[in-house]
């Protein structure tokens, strides 16, 4: 389980979480929805400890973030597969080495390596890309790369960042199903930070929008979209007044 | 004017206190010995391999002008034996090592500064972290320790290339043999000559990758970011290199 409480976070002058609160269960595929630079990205960094919050903290198993030392969060950052908004794939290496590179950390024999990084790249259907260079795929296939790497590790939790951005409607759709797979297949919790709502509405078990530094509101998808809430309503409608 | 002062006192204070910091979790990741002994193999084959021509061409062409102006300078007044002197003790102590040292600021540290730069920028060094690598070990630690340990290698053979280009050039331009050119070689040689080159080259290779790391992983802001970082790296490591060289020359000589 992952839980926010009271989640402070500023840059300079501008606050961009102030008071986030907010539980991720067990198996679930969580959606956080907000309007950009919201901090949804923020927040989900505070997860694996790449940003330390200013106050409040994020607890993941009952263990407080911010408070673990270097080797401590090495060891739980071993269970959280995060998927980057430009996929963040290392440039230099092969698609097959990307997806490796978590692997190595964990002892595993070269031939372990190898399969594992088969079947991740056949579960995001990128089959036989395992020589090419990040610099010879298109977007949607770099970010299916960035899930493998992900998922090869058989994380418990999977962080999404903005997965379907800048990506066309296919593609976009292909990302849906591929996050729901990963779900299926693999039993994983997921947090999906995204402003896409066809994304949210197919993968969300639950979405929360994020409003002002807070949760504005929180529930189901069948909740989310009979909301009354004047600013839910009008971000998930896409209605500019 | 006194709040700018003040403001700049702070502001560097910081920045000392940052480098420290930095060079802390650097000497802590040093035991990860697991992680960075393949990229430092890496690293080392990227400076010292790829960096040897520029070193060599720089050295050629000063052993060349140093045994001419040697001549010039000495003509009349010194016997023209000791153009071997003033060769070999320059390339030694000096030239072998700053002008190395200064050309692959640019060549070594711009670089390392770019790489790591554009890796921050691309979120790629948040993805290391994510996957349970430490960039300190993993990124830094084979930098420092490859900048350390070739650049003695690279300004050897620089020294060697800037006696012998000056040797080939008084045997064709200065009608000097070969055995006077090595008698003004051996006259006030001491060992010292050597390893104090060397030591002191070693020290600029650490400070140059030191800087390229320290400001490639601070980049922010995207390519200008990059290319910002890139440039304050060769101006900082040859500022550094300059200080060094005459800390040295107080401290060892």
């Amino acid at each position: 389980m992952i839980e926010f409480q009271d989640l402070h976070k500023g840059f300079g002058e501008k606050q961009v979480l102030a008071g986030l609160s907010l539980t991720v269960h067990d198996a679930e595929t969580l959606v956080i929805i907000g309007y950009s630079g919201t901090g949804k990205s923020v927040a989900l960094k505070h997860v694996v400890g790449l940003l330390h919050p200013d106050a409040g903290d994020v607890i993941v198993d009952g263990q407080a973030v911010s408070t673990l030392d270097r080797d401590e969060l090495t060891a739980l950052r071993r269970g959280i597969g995060y998927v980057f908004q430009f996929a963040a794939l290392f440039d230099s290496m092969t698609v097959a080495e990307n997806v490796a590179m978590g692997l190595r950390r964990r002892g595993l024999s070269d031939e372990e390596i190898e399969d594992r990084v088969l079947e991740a790249l056949a579960l995001v259907d990128l089959s036989g890309t395992e020589e090419r260079l990040p610099a010879e795929l298109s977007g949607g296939m770099r970010k299916r790369v960035g899930i493998a790497r992900a998922i090869a590790l058989r994380p418990r939790y999977i962080l999404y960042d903005e997965p379907t951005t800048g990506l066309d409607p296919v593609t976009a759709a292909v990302m849906d199903r591929l996050m729901v797979r990963a779900r299926e297949h693999l039993g994983v919790t997921g947090v999906v930070v995204t402003h896409d709502m066809r994304s949210a509405y197919t993968v969300g078990d639950r979405v929360a929008m994020l409003y002002e530094g807070r949760i504005r509101q929180v529930g189901t998808v069948a909740e989310i979209q009979a909301t009354e809430d004047p600013v839910v309503r009008q971000f998930i409608e896409g209605r500019p007044e | 004017m006194i709040e700018s002062i003040g403001r700049r006192a702070v502001a560097a204070v910081e920045a000392v206190g940052r480098v420290g910091h930095f060079v802390l979790d650097m000497l802590r990741a040093v035991p990860d010995v697991a992680t960075w002994a393949r990229p430092a193999v890496v690293q080392m084959r990227r400076i010292g391999v790829d960096s040897l021509p520029v070193a060599l061409f720089i050295a050629a062409f000063t052993g060349v002008v140093l045994a001419l102006q040697a001549s010039y300078t000495f003509t009349g007044a010194v016997p023209l034996y000791f153009v071997g002197t003033l060769v070999g003790k320059t390339m030694m102590l000096e030239l072998g090592p700053v002008l190395a040292g200064l050309a692959l600021a640019g060549r070594v540290g711009a670089s390392m500064a770019a790489e790591l730069g554009t890796m921050k920028v691309t979120e790629q060094v948040d993805a290391l972290e994510t996957l349970a690598y430490d960039p300190q070990s993993y990124l830094v630690v084979p930098r420092v320790l490859a900048g350390t340990m070739m650049f003695p290698v690279i300004v050897a053979f620089a020294i060697a290339t800037g006696i012998v280009t000056g040797w080939l050039t008084s045997l064709a331009l200065l009608q000097l043999s070969t055995p006077e050119f090595i008698k003004g070689l051996k006259i006030f040689y001491q060992f010292k000559d050597v390893w104090f080159g060397l030591y002191k080259s070693a020290t600029f290779g650490f400070t140059i990758a030191l800087v390229g790391c320290i400001v490639g992983l601070r980049t922010r802001g995207g390519a200008e970011g990059v290319g910002r970082g890139a440039m304050q790296t060769v101006v900082y490591s040859a500022i550094l290199i300059l200080v060094l060289d005459a800390f040295w020359a107080v401290v060892l000589l």
